[in-house]
């Protein structure tokens, strides 16, 4: 058939966008296999967000039933596997979110489909279906080939594709519920809001953000000094947070918070795609690692190559000099 | 409460230069120094915290050499009770069905509550097969876990979502979780452990053993193919700020951010 299945992601009201940068994703691959571009949207109410999806010119299959009112892997993997079943899609498409790692990987062993995960890239050459992923936190590139089967599964890496201007048009459809009766084995209970801290890292016009590189705890006063000569907050990476030198609503990525301040000093951090995505709308960013290797410098404009234990505390002095 | 808990002995890369072998297949790894996979080494805080507060045991799963046995004793070391190791060059380890269809066979006719996994190993970083692994064994799972509450027959926990949002949900046991960094501070090996784990129970085992047919889990069962690894071209335009030591970098950073108005 050659269509190319999405399953769109929408979460409290409102389509993620994984779910346009899946639709950019997939329009080349779909061209390729000779198909069209479908996108499953199951959930309860969902009429605007349906819209909204087929403006990129698709068919949207709505699948909307209180039964499927908030995520539930379980739901969502029968309420795909039934549309799987019914369309016969050559790929289907998944975000490597939250929610869909949580449901992919289950979903690829219950209907014994070739499955990549956090796919960065997708081609078809000679006919055969290929992805490319990372390894190593970035360091390593690999090409995967599907072995030919009816339908494949990729779970797609977040801001790895960027979404298109949606060009008017498309349909939508209500399709049935497969799911009858709600289950017992899995029962979702309720959102809780991420906490608020004294500072909101979001406004900060500079920020001092310090990884794992740092090594210590004790070694925490060298970024507070620095932060401190150039009125900067302090945030960090996820292992930063992790360790217990920073409070949970300081951490930058997908799990943390996304910044934009002037200048981003990023201290120690190796740039985990996971955490990249915080910053990378940074205007400025200086990267100071003792690894040349190290990602973050992909989307730095100014790099240190050295040992930050002496960097820092230099930087410290010499800006304090400089603007006192 | 028995409990299995998933652990990989993975390679630090973080300040690793990497290299790909000949074959173009494999990533030269003769070079690094490897250690439990950090999720890993919350799952297995959290095994001994549920054990602690419930009672019951621990087993330690790894599919992996012989000189991860160090990183299995130190598990031991911790509080788990016993080990399985799994060894067999005929499991197709890039393909994460593959690796969670082998610990299924080593889990499946036992009794159990709970498996723990990390949520994600930082080497090939599939996120995977934890939640492939439930659907093998017919288990309910949730992955990215951050808070886990033992009731009676259920598991209450916290998925971490984006941007911190918390989803709470509950599971009927026996389930698999996934276990996310950060949900608790991983202790220590006390002296004691270290020698106690010394007479703990730690099984090799291969595919014959577990009753898995090599071709249910070997690059003919897998339905993709590693075709090729290789190192990314580096996009970046940063400007390097050179100097002969770490001083005169710093200096010359700190009048760039002057003089371009940055700070
Ligand atoms: C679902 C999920 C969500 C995640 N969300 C986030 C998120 O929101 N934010 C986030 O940050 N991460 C997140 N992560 C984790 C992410 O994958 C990385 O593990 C994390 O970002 C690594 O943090 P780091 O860069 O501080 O540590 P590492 O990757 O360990 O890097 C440390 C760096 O310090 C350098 N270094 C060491 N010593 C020195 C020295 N003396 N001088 C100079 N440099 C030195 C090293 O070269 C290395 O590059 C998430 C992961 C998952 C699975
Ligand atoms: N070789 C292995 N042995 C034991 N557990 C593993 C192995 N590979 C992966 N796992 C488990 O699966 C988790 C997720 O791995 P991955 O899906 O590769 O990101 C890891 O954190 C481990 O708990």
């Amino acid at each position: 058939m050659g269509n190319v299945l999405i399953l769109a992601e929408h979460r409290q009201g409102a389509v993620r966008d994984i779910t346009f940068e899946m639709l950019a994703a997939a329009s080349g691959v779909a061209r390729d296999l000779g198909g069209e571009v479908v996108v499953l949207l199951p959930g309860s109410g969902l009429d605007d967000l349906a819209a909204q999806i087929a403006a990129y010119g698709v068919k949207v299959l709505v699948v909307d039933d209180p039964l499927l009112a908030n995520f539930n892997a379980e739901k969502y993997q029968l309420v795909l596997g039934a549309a799987i079943d019914a369309y016969k899609p050559s790929l289907v498409m998944v975000g490597h979110t939250a929610q869909g790692v949580d449901l992919a990987p289950a979903l690829a062993v219950e209907k014994d489909l070739p499955f990549v995960a956090d796919v960065i890239g997708l081609a078809v050459e000679g006919g055969v279906l290929k992805a490319t992923r990372q390894l190593y936190s970035g360091k390593v590139n690999a090409q995967v080939a599907f072995k030919p089967a009816e339908t494949c599964l990729v779970t797609v890496r977040e801001a790895a594709f960027e979404a298109l201007e949606p060009p008017g048009g498309g349909a939508v459809e209500k399709i049935e519920c497969p799911l009858k009766e709600d289950i017992a084995y899995r029962q979702f209970v309720e959102y809780i809001e991420a906490e608020v801290g004294d500072v909101d890292i979001t406004q900060s016009e500079i920020l001092v953000a310090v990884g794992r590189g740092l090594r210590e705890e004790k070694n925490m006063p060298l970024v507070e000094e620095l932060a401190a000569v150039i009125k900067a907050d302090l945030c960090g990476s996820r292992a930063a947070v992790d360790a217990g030198w920073l409070p949970h609503d300081r951490q930058v990525g997908t799990s943390g918070k996304t910044v934009k301040p002037k200048l981003y000093l990023a201290v120690g951090i190796s740039g985990a795609f996971q955490h990249v995505a915080g910053m990378k709308g940074a205007k400025a960013v200086v990267a100071i690692n003792k690894d040349p290797d190290a990602p973050i410098f992909n989307v730095a404009h100014y790099a240190i190559v050295d040992d930050l234990l002496k960097v820092v505390p230099k930087l410290t002095e010499k800006l304090k000099e400089l603007k006192g | 409460m028995k409990t299995f808990v998933c652990i990989k002995y993975v390679p630090d890369t973080s300040e690793a230069v990497v290299k790909i072998n000949a074959g173009g297949t494999a990533v030269d790894s003769s070079r690094f120094s490897f250690d439990i996979n950090d999720a890993d080494n919350y799952a297995v805080e959290e095994a001994v915290l549920i054990k602690e507060k419930c009672g019951g045991t621990v087993t330690v799963l790894s599919i992996g050499p012989k000189e991860s046995e160090v990183m299995i004793r130190m598990a031991l070391a911790k509080g788990c009770d016993d080990a399985i190791r799994i060894e067999d060059e005929r499991i197709a380890l890039y393909d994460p069905l593959m690796v969670a269809k082998t610990l299924a066979g080593a889990i499946k006719g036992q009794e159990f509550d709970l498996v723990l996994t990390g949520c994600m190993a930082s080497d090939d970083g599939q996120m995977a097969t934890g939640v492939a692994l439930a659907e093998y064994l017919g288990v309910p799972h949730a992955a990215m876990v951050k808070k886990v509450e033992m009731l009676d027959g259920k598991v209450k926990v916290q998925r971490e979502l984006e941007g911190g949002l918390m989803e709470v949900l509950e599971l009927e046991l026996p389930a698999v979780l996934t276990i996310q960094t950060g949900i608790n501070e991983p202790r220590y090996a006390p002296i004691r452990g270290i020698r106690a784990a010394q007479k703990k129970e730690l099984k090799l085992v291969n595919l014959d053993d577990l009753g898995l047919a090599a071709s249910e889990v070997d690059s003919s069962a897998s339905k993709i193919v590693l075709e090729k690894l290789y190192i990314p071209e580096v996009a970046s335009t940063a400007e390097v700020i050179e100097g002969s030591d770490a001083d005169e970098k710093a200096e010359k950073l700190a009048s760039i951010l002057v003089k371009g108005g940055l700070v």
